[in-house]
């Protein structure tokens, strides 16, 4: 349960700017250069970085921790395990989501599908469980699955259940009272499953049915992600009934070395407006995203490219970047992301599980695990052509309150900036920098390139960067969470920059993951340098440029909690000053709670 | 005669090709894991790994770290029995519930489910997980382990377990 912020003593608009004299950066810039242990960053994989990360105490996690990692405006459900979303959708009036959940642990495992429904898709009501392992075709699992609402009123919904043999199948299943408009219960199609593995494709290897479009010939078309061997694959499918299928020949599209692709995502963004399209949008003006969760590194990759009706292939605008091997929607912890088209606003949204990084001990001590992102809209970016942006949905404002603005503030190279605020548990943030000029003239090339998880993160000093800020820092800056730009001139001689989040720091846990990643991020002539940040206990989802790369992150402060946890401005640069314009506002949490009559 | 003795050779070594493949497969398995020797031989005590494919072979692991744990459990409670001072005592009580309440209620389940039903990234996580426990629970004695030699085993076959998990990804 987040802690509502009472009102204190009114906070001044000024900033605190400490650390600016000489003497006092030179301070701050020997503890920038403390050693950070480089273990996590220096390219251990996320599997097995806990396993192999050496011999240290447990550590003694108390209640009041773990209760404070709990988000305020973030949907999860109010306890256990909470996995994929499924079947997002507007009906009646409401947003719906469905997720995958265990109602009996806060691990994976009797995997069912909980229910939800909002008006803004930031409060939300808990509804019963939509659908529960009942059946021989689903009763080792009802896992996950894909809406598609059909002209007439119809709402399909589409799943993957793993059969008592532990056989992967789809099935069918449909809102059991259309004229209700929470879609409390759902009815399975009795002709269940309507789907089972082709030949040449293992019983395991077969699932995440997604939204159908409109194909050829009046039929409708679905994709389902699988692998042959090595190679990631989609296959596609025609129904007319949603009853009866039958496998296209080919693929919509394979990647050789991807491995099983997860809840695949095909869907089509608009070259020129600003609004999502309709799922079975084709035409000129239009590019297909493809999208796999790649289960061999737990990552959402996507690529923009053609989708042909006719042919039934997807191509890749650029076969360098393809689906697996080029961008990714998000380079922190965020998988299993699906989108839906909102025909209300006229929008396409992504919703992205993010999972636990600490250890499943603590999961079961707090006695639940995981959370979904802030819904964002999904738009092609026009500046660059080659990304998407993508963004928090504009309802999140609704939780804005006591805004405060630092305009034009000037930080010179290896200082602190403390920012001073209520409520730094629960923020939204804005950030626009620029780097001094001079600075960026005088830069020399660099015979390295720079990667952001190969870095040692905010404490490694170039000349244009680290820059960004300290997010859920404690006063003596012990754990500290920076977001940060850096800026370089690459082995080409071209200036990149790059937009990381670094965990090293985050908590002075032992037991939990403590990463540095990111990404670079296209910065369009011109363009200043911004970041927007949502901060909301222990998740903090970070957007560059608009939303044109985007890194979310779990951490699990022990010190860094409730009132002891402050914002700072920093420059860690060696030579170069920024200037930074901030806007923060302090968020009120979000009404999430199970659905009772007298709601409204 | 000779013509039996040709055929008992030929059947001979016809039995030994098929156990050769099973037999194939758990060294091929094993050696991919951190610690071969105990891989082969835990498999090998198990009838099942005879004719198991990867992902069997990774539930019998899962198999004998749920066993190792009860086994465990059961020692903490002999050890608990023998009224030991009160810092060992809290210890010991502490280890109890990471072995109940974490690996035997959750990642042993967990991992099971996830490899019977192909979902083996979950397998991953809960076999971490148990090594991590038994890490959390000798690491907790600082050096005097009445234990030891349990939570060791529990965390070496739950790190073989998870090298054999991370083949099916």
């Amino acid at each position: 349960m987040a802690l509502i912020g009472k009102s204190g003593p009114s906070v001044s608009q000024k900033t605190d700017l400490t650390l600016n004299a000489p003497a006092e950066s030179t301070n701050i810039s020997a503890q920038f250069l403390e050693p950070v242990s480089r273990g996590p960053s220096a390219g251990v994989s996320e599997k097995s970085f806990r396993l192999h990360s050496g011999v240290r105490a447990p550590f003694p996690w108390s209640n009041t921790m773990l209760s404070w990692q709990r988000t305020g405006y973030h949907f999860q459900p109010e306890k256990n395990w909470m996995n994929d979303p499924n079947g997002p959708m507007f009906y009646g009036g409401w947003y719906h989501f469905f997720y995958q959940y265990n109602p009996d642990a806060a691990v994976w495992g009797n995997i069912v599908w909980g229910h939800a429904v909002s008006k803004d898709l930031i409060e939300w009501l808990h509804l019963p469980l939509a659908m529960v392992a009942d059946h021989w075709y689903d009763t080792n699992g009802v896992w996950t699955g894909s809406a598609t609402l059909l002209s007439d009123g119809q709402v399909i919904m589409l799943y993957t259940g793993a059969t008592n043999e532990s056989v992967q199948v789809q099935n069918l299943a449909y809102p059991a009272d259309l004229s209700d408009p929470l879609l409390v219960d759902w009815v399975k199609y009795p002709g269940n499953p309507v789907l089972v593995p082709p030949p040449g494709i293992d019983d395991r290897d077969f699932r995440d049915p997604t939204t159908a479009w409109y194909g050829p010939d009046g039929k409708w078309r679905i994709a389902i992600g699988s692998k042959v061997n090595k190679t990631g694959i989609s296959l596609v499918y025609d129904t007319e009934d949603f009853k009866k299928y039958e496998l296209i020949e080919g693929v919509l599209h394979a990647v050789p070395g991807t491995g099983m692709w997860e809840c695949v995502d095909l869907f089509p963004v608009s070259l020129k407006e600003d609004n999502g399209l309709d799922t079975s949008f084709n035409g000129p003006g239009v590019k297909h995203v493809l999208k796999a969760s790649l289960d061999d590194d737990k990552n959402d990759y996507y690529a923009i490219g053609t989708y042909s009706l006719e042919s039934g292939n997807w191509t890749p605008d650029n076969p360098n970047l393809d689906v697996g091997i080029g961008l990714r929607y998000d380079y922190g912890k965020f998988y299993a992301s699906k989108t839906f088209y909102d025909q209300n606003k006229q929008r396409r949204i992504l919703w992205g599980w993010i999972g636990e990084t600490d250890g499943e001990s603590a999961d079961i001590k707090k006695g639940w695990a995981s959370v979904q992102s802030i819904p964002r809209t999904v738009v092609f970016d026009k500046k660059t052509g080659t990304n998407i942006l993508q963004w928090p949905v504009e309802e999140i404002k609704s939780l804005r309150k006591s805004c405060k603005k630092f305009d034009k503030l000037e930080v010179g190279p290896g200082s602190v900036v403390t920012l001073e605020l209520e409520k730094a548990t629960q923020m939204d943030i804005t950030a626009e920098f620029e780097i001094d000029k001079e600075a960026l003239k005088r830069i020399g090339e660099s015979d390295m390139e720079y990667s952001c998880s190969t870095s040692g993160g905010s404490a490694q000093r170039g000349e244009l960067g680290p820059f960004g800020l300290l997010l859920l820092a404690d006063e003596g800056r012990c754990e500290q969470t920076p977001v940060y730009f850096y800026v370089a001139k690459g082995t080409d001689g071209q200036l990149k920059t790059f937009f990381c989040t670094d965990e090293s720091r985050s908590s002075l846990a032992n037991d939990v993951d403590k990463r540095i990643f990111g990404s670079t991020v296209p910065v369009i002539k011109g363009e200043k340098l911004s970041m927007r940040i949502l901060v909301d206990h222990s998740i903090i989802e970070s957007f560059a440029q608009g939303g044109r790369t985007c890194i979310t992150s779990r951490v699990y402060p022990t010190k860094a909690i409730y009132g002891a946890a402050h914002l700072y401005l920093f420059n860690n640069a060696t030579s170069a000053n920024i200037t930074a314009s901030i806007q923060t506002w302090a968020m009120k949490s979000a009404y999430i709670r199970p659905y009772s009559s007298h709601a409204f | 005669m000779i013509s039996s003795v040709f055929l008992l050779c030929v059947v001979g070594l016809s039995l030994t090709q098929i156990q050769f493949s099973s037999a194939d497969l758990v060294k091929q398995t094993c050696r991919q894991t951190p610690n071969y020797d105990l891989c082969v031989q835990t498999l090998r005590s198990d009838p099942r790994s005879s004719h198991a494919d990867v992902a069997g072979l990774a539930m019998v692991m899962v198999d004998m770290i749920k066993a190792k744990s009860i086994a465990t459990l059961h020692k903490i409670g002999e050890l608990l029995g023998t009224a030991p001072d009160p810092k060992t005592k809290a210890t010991l009580r502490r280890c109890a519930q990471l072995y109940d309440n974490a690996v035997l209620k959750a990642d042993i389940p967990s991992a099971m489910e996830a490899l019977k039903t192909g979902n083996p990234k979950f397998a991953e996580q809960g076999a971490n997980d148990a090594a991590n426990e038994a890490d959390s629970c000798e690491r907790a004695f600082s050096g005097a382990s009445p234990i030891s030699s349990f939570n060791r085993s529990v965390s070496d076959l739950s790190r073989v377990a998870s090298a054999i998990i991370r083949l099916l990804l």
